[in-house]
């Protein structure tokens, strides 16, 4: 079986036990919403302030969801010892780990599409000429977020206080994620748009190193 | 041991000296004084950093590869080191920072840099604390540490980006434009003693790392023989057998 075949197996699984419980999707979306809501009380939310706090607020929110979003993505194969079972299968291990980041891609995905919207009508920033471009860096931001963060999430599976260990592991080393992210955020939410390619170059640079230290690490991190 | 004790007062004198030499034989500056003299082993602890973490990537790779515990021992040995290097760096960069700059940090890209990769290495010691089985806490450490070493480069690039876009109020090095010779001299001592007790702990540490394995073996050959103690660690250990 081919790794892409192997990896959208794994994918329509945790899809559909999403679909099934919908509680993963439901309690991000409210977590990242009260982040949201709380930065609020922290700041003046004026139209040119939010200008300037809005694009690190809305990454910041991104990712603490994240970081908490991923845990149950390797920490719930631990309980009923389903991991074993995966790994038994006859693909390659970096075959169910990208199966699960393109999940966690698509959940954390959904979640923006929702929160983007309500954080813009909060803070009085249009985002109706930019939407394509904003995507653009959300999509590239979201790649480099999930990537590091799956894979954390196996290694913390296998530890104590893996809620805990979780944030701690994965914020630190999302630092050059979130820098781009907020800055190309940024120069979108302008008086006058534009798209900075420079961050869109460092995000998609960033998305490609953890991405290929991944598929050559994948072999070890979901070893028995 | 009686190299090793030879090696150790050796050191000892080397850091004494070092220090004698920061205080006493190296030229006053002449902007910045007395408190230029914190330079000498605040590079010193930023090069025992480099070699210490670099030593890190090396072991991590290398475990991963060969599965010799020996390995595992030495990524430990020298993260440990290097967080402790990295410490010395950022409080002598902090009491430097105040009189010469007039603020005791500034969001530079060196300074972040360091800054996040103290809280990613001390993450990494955490993980390992947090894992018991010794070989699924070694892989999984080593995959975190080479993850952190990938990401330092990329946080060092993103601050560089974003700061020459805002300049920042301060900037830092200088004193290297034209350093005079008796500054080098001493810089060189001092350098060579930080390094050198960085060996000697990552030695000992190493050797620390090796007891404590053989010390696991030992109580897993004893529980499996029946000989079993009842103290709680040994059931901890045997909780990692099939």
């Amino acid at each position: 079986m081919t790794t892409a075949r192997a990896a959208a197996i794994v994918l329509t699984k945790e899809l559909r036990m999403e679909f099934r419980a919908r509680e993963l999707l439901s309690t991000t979306v409210v977590f990242a919403l009260v982040v949201v809501v709380l930065f609020s009380f922290a700041f003046d939310p004026t139209a040119g302030e939010s200008r300037r706090y809005g694009p690190g607020l809305l990454w910041i929110a991104f990712l603490f969801a994240g970081s908490l979003m991923l845990n149950p993505s390797f920490a719930r194969e631990q309980s009923n010892q389903t991991l074993d079972a995966l790994r038994m299968a006859p693909v390659s291990p970096f075959a169910i780990l990208l199966g699960k980041m393109l999940a966690n891609l698509i959940f954390l995905g959904v979640a923006e599409v929702i929160l983007v919207p309500v954080f813009a009508v909060l803070y009085n920033i249009s985002i109706g000429g930019i939407v394509g471009r904003l995507a653009l860096v959300l999509v590239l931001g979201t790649l480099g977020l999930v990537v590091t963060g799956t894979v954390f999430s196996a290694v913390a599976a296998h530890a104590r206080m893996r809620e805990l260990l979780l944030p701690l592991l994965l914020l630190p080393l999302l630092a050059p994620l979130l820098i781009a992210a907020v800055e190309a955020t940024a120069s979108l939410f302008a008086e006058q748009p534009a798209l900075d390619r420079a961050w869109l170059a460092f995000l998609g640079g960033f998305d490609i190193v953890f991405l290929t230290a991944s598929w050559l690490l994948a072999d070890f991190l979901l070893e028995e | 041991m009686k190299g090793r004790s030879a090696i150790t007062v050796v050191s000892a004198a080397l850091i004494f000296f070092a220090g004698y030499a920061a205080l006493f034989i190296a030229p006053d500056e002449s902007t910045m004084h007395e408190i230029q003299r914190v330079f000498y082993f605040h590079l010193g602890s930023w090069m025992a950093m480099f070699t210490a973490l670099s030593l890190a990537f090396v072991a991590n790779v290398a475990w991963l590869v060969t599965r010799k515990p020996q390995w595992d021992w030495l990524g430990v040995a020298s993260v440990e080191v290097g967080v402790v290097s990295c410490t010395a760096g950022l409080i002598t960069g902090v009491l430097w920072g105040r009189p010469a700059w007039g603020i005791w940090w500034t969001w530079d890209a060196r300074l972040t840099t360091a800054f996040i990769l103290w809280i990613l290495y001390i993450s990494y010691l955490l993980l390992r604390g947090l894992i018991e089985e010794p070989q699924r806490r070694a892989s999984l450490s080593a995959i975190f540490g080479i993850f952190a070493f990938l990401d330092a480069p990329l946080v060092y690039a993103s601050n560089r980006l974003w700061r020459t876009q805002h300049p920042s109020p301060v900037i830092l090095g200088g004193e290297n434009s034209g350093l005079d010779p008796t500054m080098g001299k001493v810089l060189i001592v001092c350098i060579v003693a930080i390094m050198a007790v960085m060996i000697l702990v990552l030695v000992d540490r190493y050797r620390l790392e090796r007891l404590r394995h053989e010390l696991d073996e030992l109580r897993l050959a004893a529980d499996a023989r029946g000989f079993g103690s009842d103290s709680g660690s040994s059931s901890v250990l045997t909780k990692g057998l099939p």
